[in-house]
């Protein structure tokens, strides 16, 4: 084997990992605070890669500049969400809320497939096609800027959840529910804020993802088994975790792919998988019990 | 022990509640006034496949409208065609169940089915009421090896339009002086992209194009970077793909990201090349080739639809042509048989001769159901379009063959 090639196929799969990141962190976040695990999670990333292609379609935005918009529109899609929805109709049982989001997913597929068709649908903007040379490898330029703007967004999001109040409640709701509400914490608010900045977190990853990807009704599997995959191998609800996480499956797939042939290749995820939880149970940083 | 004062038992209830249920559940059909004959359209219109089950829908709606304001089939007093529509949600079982139900409807003729796994069943189904089926689109070669007497089908099977892809690239790669002379497989893992795969790899050889790599993937491949990295290091001068649509569009994106020079990218019955491709991504595919079912493009019939297809919005897939044309063949064998008996409709499918239609196929002639003269050509993308480039005798363009290194 070529040490060009084994390179090269490092750096493509770290750049895959940077990818997978965007959609494990906000998945993470909402398994610590909730602790429900968000079924949800690929349709609503769906329907953000949606709303960047029309946008660009329609609208002509460009995906990066969608940016912003696209997360303000999904936190609050995802704040009513969870006021009008799943907050409600769980009565405090995290099995109700399994179910509640397993049967959004299956809703928003399904509306997904009626109004855009099971066509595959992809945009072109004028970096589509830019490649950077980094090292052995030549890098499209959209997966570049995902790896550099995961990596922000992680930070970004670590910071907030440890510096600013608004964190800080977060962090209490996900401790100790009782607590925080008697010293005054809104814990209900809290809950809906952390769930609409765990799909905040689907909006960028579909700005980033858009340019070298495309969608349909049900691209949000493809992402989502994987996502579930790092944040339990990164250790439930930790943001650390979850980019490391992220960045350990997109070189396994890669170098499985690489040496076993891109089928066989297929089981390096689950092998990495089973090893790291036998050693270590709780993930990567998983708190112990 | 009391007495039970409700009329309305539960058992009533729930008798009455299936009895209305299966008068809604039998299709909702306009009545015939005069005399129609009932054409059972069995398409995926929901489900993965629902986009290519509207268009076959679409294509067999505009025939029937055709015939009907053209006066119906004369010889029958110009009878109409009335469509059953059905929905078999690319589902075999689902598929069965809409034959069923068409047949109590009194159905006398079926075009289906989009896919060759609910195509396999439906068509066994509807041979039980001897009623004639006509195969749209639907590759397997299953579907009319099975000696099932009410099966036609139009269009060539799988194995023929490998063959057909074998020739045409010999050709266009000898007209071109030989410069292609290895070639690696990339194929998904179904029996689709395996089998294609396999013959392909077969009979490369035979026309002097050695085989370097045949390469499977999984459905579906999120990255087809390593992929890229092998061909660029394995160097072959063609690239022949069987995938389905999502990972044919990111693997040939991926090949125009990473520059990689070949003399062809090529495939047969390609997944994901069509118009909206060629549209949405002018750049990847522009050059590439596919050999697939496509309308006689030196035929005005066909240029003239794709204007009114256009027209109305729509794209003139094959979709649209092939289950165009299926209506037009069974309209002219109840012409023929002044029927609709279905034994009569039969025989004159059997003995059609039939070459109104703008494939460029010549005459029908059915043996075991498939058409003889079916054929596949080798298409290739301009810059907004795509064209014929083999057979000569149907090409509306040259082949681009090697085609342009990246600058």
């Amino acid at each position: 084997m070529d040490a060009t090639i084994l390179g090269a196929a490092a750096i493509n799969g770290l750049l895959l990992g940077g990818s997978y990141a965007l959609v494990a962190v906000g998945l993470t976040l909402i398994y610590g605070v909730l602790h429900i695990i968000n079924f949800a999670h690929g349709s609503l990333l769906m329907l953000a890669m949606y709303g960047v292609y029309f946008l660009l379609t329609k609208a002509n935005v460009d995906p990066y500049a969608a940016l912003p918009l696209m997360v303000a529109a999904m936190f609050a899609g995802g704040y009513l969400l969870y006021r009008a929805v799943i907050g409600r109709f769980s009565h405090g049982k995290d099995e109700n809320i399994l179910l509640i989001t397993l049967g959004l997913a299956i809703v928003l597929e399904n509306i997904a497939l009626f109004f855009f068709t099971g066509d595959t649908q992809t945009i072109t903007v004028s970096y589509s096609y830019e490649m950077v040379a980094l090292g052995p490898a030549l890098v499209p330029l959209p997966k570049l800027v995902s790896f550099l703007a995961s990596l922000v967004l992680c930070g970004a999001l670590a910071l907030f959840i440890a510096r600013t109040d608004a964190g800080k409640a977060i962090r209490a709701v996900a401790k100790e529910r009782h607590g925080a509400r008697l010293v005054g914490i809104d814990v209900d608010k809290m809950l809906a804020v952390a769930y609409g900045i765990g799909i905040a977190c689907l909006g960028a990853a579909a700005c980033l993802l858009m340019p070298s990807f495309y969608v349909t009704p049900t691209v949000g599997h493809l992402f989502v088994i994987v996502a579930f995959t790092i944040v339990v191998l990164g250790g439930m609800g930790s943001f650390v975790g979850a980019l490391l996480g992220a960045l350990i499956i997109g070189l396994t797939e890669s170098l499985a792919g690489l040496f076993l042939g891109e089928a066989l290749g297929q089981i390096g995820i689950p092998l990495v998988f089973i090893l790291i939880l036998l050693f270590r149970p709780t993930g990567l940083f998983g708190a112990g019990k | 022990m009391t007495t039970r004062k409700s009329r309305f038992t539960r058992r009533n209830f729930i008798g009455a509640t299936a009895a209305a249920a299966a008068s809604f559940g039998v299709p909702t059909l306009l009545r015939a006034q005069a005399k129609t004959i009932k054409v059972g359209l069995v398409h995926p219109v929901t489900g993965f496949l629902a986009y290519s089950g509207g268009q076959c829908r679409f294509g067999a709606m505009a025939a029937i409208d055709e015939i009907n304001a053209a006066g119906g089939i004369k010889s029958m007093g110009g009878a109409k065609l009335e469509a059953l529509l059905g929905d078999n949600q690319a589902k075999p079982e689902v598929g069965v169940s809409v034959v069923e139900k068409m047949n109590e409807e009194g159905v006398s003729a079926y075009i289906g089915c989009f896919s060759s796994a609910v195509a396999l069943p439906a068509t066994q189904a509807a041979a039980r009421y001897n009623t004639p089926f006509i195969i749209d689109v639907g590759a397997s070669d299953n579907i009319v090896n099975r000696g099932l007497k009410n099966v036609f089908r139009l269009k060539p099977g799988f194995l023929s339009c490998v063959d057909d892809a074998i020739v045409g690239l010999g050709e266009i790669n000898k007209a071109a002086g030989g410069p292609a002379k290895s070639a690696v497989l990339v194929h998904e893992e179904s029996e689709f992209g395996t089998g294609t795969a396999k013959l392909l790899a077969g009979k490369l050889p035979s026309i002097g194009i050695e085989v370097k790599e045949v390469m499977k993937h999984a459905n579906p491949t999120r990255d087809f970077s390593n992929v890229a990295l092998r061909i660029r290091s394995l160097k072959p001068d063609l690239l022949i793909m069987s995938n389905y649509q999502n990972e044919y569009v990111l693997l040939a994106r991926t090949l125009h990201q990473q520059k990689i020079d070949l003399a062809g990218m090529f495939s047969v019955l390609g997944g994901g090349f069509n118009y909206k491709f060629v549209k949405e991504l002018p750049e990847v595919a522009q050059n590439m080739m596919d050999v697939n079912h496509w309308f006689d493009p030196t035929n005005p019939k066909a240029q003239a639809m794709k204007k009114r297809v256009e027209a109305k919005g729509n794209l003139f897939t094959f979709e649209v042509y092939l289950a165009y044309n299926a209506v037009k063949l069974l309209a002219d064998a109840m012409e023929r048989a002044g029927s609709a008996d279905k034994e009569k409709v039969i025989a004159a499918l059997n003995a059609s001769t039939w070459s109104d239609h703008f494939m460029p196929y010549g005459p029908t002639k059915f043996v075991n159901g498939q058409n003889q003269g079916g054929k596949a050509v080798m298409l290739q993308a301009s810059r907004n379009d795509i064209e014929v480039v083999w057979p000569s005798r149907f090409a509306s363009a040259k082949p681009v063959f090697p085609k342009p290194k990246h600058a």
